[in-house]
């Protein structure tokens, strides 16, 4: 099979679409995140409850295979980071599979009885699967930008040296903080868009307006670190772009402030970190002025531009290793094969468009807002 | 050295999530489509009664479904997190196919169930019966995809190993798709599936039918889950035969294992239908055979051999120490990747590579093996007769009690004798069954296949993630309470939903109204 494009290229494309999978990940199922880290704030009864839950039951599904997907097309593209990033941060991600499993079964199973002590019990299980994975993301990419102390072995085989403690450093619990902030905004977003006008939207608003402010703080806080502190990696000599995916055969170095070097590099890049400062103030200045599209569009914009400033920031370093010089992951050592990036652009090309227009569908179906009387009166509400 | 402790401790949390996992969804994979079946009659027919039929299955279907995703999720970052090596090894060519299910299936059946509940005053009947076949689509896209994935797993078509990257890689991504076991795999699965939530329907329906409730509900659902029970368990059994024919080229070790075959017969080989294999012995005591069957389903003709073990095991002798030279040549050429005459050595010995890796479990270095070593690793390739050989025959004697059982439904059904309390026991005692059978053939299929995990490229103990032994205790013990207490209440509320029994919305005939429905959940009505 010839394939049009070359192998970087294919790699530059993947890295892209590893971006895009993030950030729909955190566009979509991140406002099911928030909501839930919400619930038991925003409602106080029963009914208000259910309107936050049927404001995300009956799309929260769907969304929820960005993340599905999220981890199959690492597999596929980026198989290293895919094995030494869940091996590594093993009691971690059990932590997040266990939140998130409560979530199918918590929006099911807490319809099926009146009794307001099993109600309770799957609303804050509901806040766990919400909160727990927009800490844990949020502390897994503080440590990524921290650096991850696992080397790699001659048969590739990954060895990580951490302790589960150890991942909570003060740089990332910030990253925690930045994402539940950002996620619970988000949340406020969708709320706001989604229920009528009453006391559930009001509150969710109010704490919509603390998130804001706490992401705008805390993501600059980031910024001043990555600038200040002793946080960055740099790649020494040349990483062969186009070379065969064996991180052992590039060296990479700890270096301060690394991370903030490609913004003089690319000046355009920028614009992300932008964005992601602009998002919060956007969404604030929506919730005083009573503009419902700005809030949730300027959480959107936030979620956009700090994931992707990130992903930027630390280009081309996907992984880097804190404590041997060859083994970190790099857009240039860490892919599949150039044959299987293809394929699976093309199956992404083909299938990522269909899955958009019946999304787009299924959200126009169930569009409108939830009314108090829809979760009094609709049988088929949660 | 490879620590086993480490090894056995992630294969018996990876069986203990798989398997809890397949409880679910092969209730999924059926009763989607059963809730096709009575939804298409409720569009065509327009009667009432068909709908709520159809939105009783479904509510014990959604019950049901987000435990499958739940557990699902455990699933698709377990190879990450406990089979790291393995993910690395063969990442380039597992992955995609698990890609490909997400994008494919899982958004498809995930985005249509949030519409098939949430839809009913949305959508119009077609609209509604569309978002059905979706999720029933869905669903049983995502068997295709995951068993493409376990296929190649069986049967590695279609890659080579790379000493650049030191994994394998695709050199021909059709061979993965269209590979032959996958598809077998995949018709036997899903049939087993259908099979499942046809026991399940027509049990409950049974239930009913003891007691004399939902009469009306019950004789519908007994009709179609008779005729598609009947159908898909012949698919099954044929198709399950079909996957034994796919073995003989690729997996002779597992079907050999299966039949406690240790020598090889003269063709056409006999089918044993009972005997006791012993690992240690090596042989079958008390056999007893009938002549020439197995060599005809498994080869198709009368001349065809079926291998036995031990010659299976003299040709894994052979090939470790073809291996061990195609080792030694990656090893040079990891020092020296323009190494000529290393490279020259691997082309030959390429694909004895995963042979040589066997003797990682005895040895350091595959090159410092004696002969006795080599002659264990050679044992090694046996996997655990006993346990394939009698598990295999409860599989199969399931299968054909399920032929059986559908046909006397059927029979039934067509002569409208919903009476037969012999019968409607039965079916009720017979509800378990399914999942017996097909979380036997689980391990059959697994268990079979070690001691690889993909056939001759890695072996299974160099595939776990560098662990302590304490991390996969903490995590064998978070899974056990998390999904022990989630079987609890989802047993308890699909019990509760059945005794409940349907839900009757405005306009419907035949039924009572939802008062007395709910009034007849406590006071047992005689039986007719």
């Amino acid at each position: 099979m010839s394939i049009p494009f070359d192998y970087e290229t294919m790699r530059l494309i993947w890295w892209t679409l590893m971006g895009v999978l993030l950030i729909g990940f955190a566009l979509t199922d991140g406002f099911d995140l928030g909501s839930a880290s919400l619930l038991p704030f925003v409602g106080r009864t029963d009914a208000e409850r259910r309107m936050v839950i049927n404001a995300i039951g009956p799309t929260w599904e769907g969304n929820q295979v960005w993340f599905i997907l999220g981890g199959g097309a690492i597999f596929a593209a980026w198989p290293y980071v895919y094995a030494v990033s869940f091996s590594g941060f093993y009691l971690a991600m059990f932590l997040v599979l266990s939140a998130l499993i409560l979530r199918p079964v918590g929006f099911k199973y807490r319809s099926k009885k009146p009794d307001p002590a099993w109600r309770s019990r799957w609303d804050w299980a509901l806040f766990v699967g919400g909160f727990v994975p927009a800490l844990v993301f949020g502390v897994a990419v503080g440590n990524v930008l921290q650096g991850v102390p696992f080397r790699l072995d001659s048969d590739m085989r990954s060895f990580y040296e951490g302790t589960l403690l150890g991942l909570f450093s003060p740089f990332a619990l910030l990253g925690g903080l930045v994402s539940v902030a950002m996620l619970v905004l988000h949340g406020a977003g969708w709320l706001t868009l989604k229920l009528e006008d009453g006391p559930v939207r009001d509150r969710a608003q109010r704490y919509g307006q603390i998130a804001a402010l706490v992401a705008f703080v805390l993501y600059a806080l980031g910024g001043v670190w990555l600038a200040m502190g002793d946080i960055g990696y740099r790649v020494i000599g040349v990483a062969e772009a186009a070379g065969p995916s064996n991180p052992r055969m590039t060296e990479t170095a700890h270096a301060a402030g690394a991370w903030l070097a490609n913004y003089g590099a690319h000046p355009w890049m920028i614009l992300a970190p932008l964005l992601g400062l602009a998002g919060p103030l956007v969404a604030l200045i929506g919730i005083r002025g009573r503009k419902d599209a700005l809030v949730f569009g300027g959480s959107s914009m936030a979620n956009l531009g700090i994931i992707a400033s990130v992903g930027l920031s630390m280009f081309p370093f996907i992984l880097p290793s804190s404590i041997d010089a060859r083994s970190s992951l790099l857009v240039w050592n860490a892919s599949s094969s150039h044959t299987t990036l293809f394929i699976m652009l093309l199956v992404t090309v083909i299938l990522l468009p269909i899955v958009l227009v019946y999304t787009a569908w299924a959200y126009k179906v169930m569009f409108g807002r939830i009314t108090t009387r829809d979760v009094n009166l609709n049988p088929d509400f949660y | 050295m490879i620590d086993m402790a480490v090894v056995e401790l992630s294969r018996l949390q990876f069986a203990l999530t798989a398997l809890y996992h397949f409880l679910f969804v092969p209730l999924t994979l059926g009763l989607s489509f059963i809730i096709v079946i009575t939804e298409s009659v409720y569009v065509i027919t327009d009667r009432p009664i068909w709908r709520d039929v159809t939105r009783f299955w479904g509510k014990l279907f959604g019950i049901n479904f987000v435990l499958g995703v739940a557990t699902g999720l455990t699933m698709e970052f377990e190879f990450g997190t406990n089979w790291a090596y393995y993910s690395h090894y063969v990442g380039d060519i597992f992955g995609a196919p698990l890609a490909i299910e997400g994008l494919m299936a899982f958004f498809l059946e995930a985005t249509f169930v949030g519409l098939m509940f949430f839809g009913w005053d949305r959508l119009s009947k077609r609209g509604h019966l569309l978002t059905t076949i979706m999720v029933a689509v869905g669903s049983n896209l995502s068997a295709l995809w995951i068993l493409i994935a376990n296929g190649w797993m069986q049967h590695p078509t279609g890659a080579v190993f790379n000493p650049e990257t030191m994994r394998m890689e695709v050199s021909n991504f059709k061979d993965v798709l269209f590979n032959p076991v996958a598809q077998a795999k995949f018709v036997h699965t899903v049939s087993a599936g259908y099979v499942c939530a046809s026991v399940f329907v027509l049990g409950v329906s049974c239930y009913y039918l003891l007691r004399g409730r939902h009469m009306e509900l019950a004789k519908r659902s007994f009709t179609v889950a008779a005729a598609f029970g009947l159908a898909s368990s012949l698919s099954v059994v044929v198709l399950g035969d079909e996957s034994g024919y796919a073995l003989t080229d690729n997996q002779q070790m597992k079907l050999a294992a299966m039949e406690g075959m240790w020598e090889t017969e003269q063709a056409p080989a006999g089918l044993t239908l009972f005997g006791i294999p012993s690992n240690s012995a090596h042989e079958t005591a008390y056999e007893i055979k009938v002549p020439y069957v197995l060599g005809l389903i498994a080869t198709r003709s009368l001349s065809g051999e079926v291998a036995g073990i031990v010659p299976l095991v003299e040709r894994a002798d052979y090939r470790i120490r073809q291996g061990v030279i195609a080792y030694d040549a990656v090893e040079k050429l990891k020092v020296n990747r323009n190494d000529l005459v290393a490279r020259e050595a691997w082309e030959r010995h390429k694909s004895d590579l995963g042979y040589a890796l066997l003797l990682k479990r005895f040895v350091a270095d595959p090159r410092q093996a004696d002969d006795a070593t080599i002659a264990k690793a050679a044992w090694s390739t046996v996997p655990n007769v006993p346990a394939l050989f009698f598990m295999f025959r409860i599989m199969a004697g399931l299968g054909f009690f399920f032929i059986l059982f559908f046909a006397t439904a059927f029979a039934f059904s067509v002569r409208r004798r919903f009476d037969r309390k012999w019968f409607l026991r039965t079916a009720v005692l017979a509800m378990p069954l399914p999942w017996l059978a097909i979380e036997i053939g689980w391990l059959v299929a697994e268990l079979g296949r070690q001691p690889w995990a993909v056939d001759g490229v890695q072996p299974t103990f160099l595939g776990a993630s560098s662990l302590t032994t304490t991390q996969i205790w903490a995590t064998i013990f978070g899974f056990t309470a998390l999904y022990g207490v989630m079987a609890v209440i989802e047993v308890k509320l699909m019990l509760s939903t059945i005794r409940h029994g349907p839900e009757v919305y405005e306009g419907s005939d035949g039924e009572p109204t939802p008062e007395r429905a709910r009034a007849t959940t406590f006071t047992a009505i005689p039986a007719e």
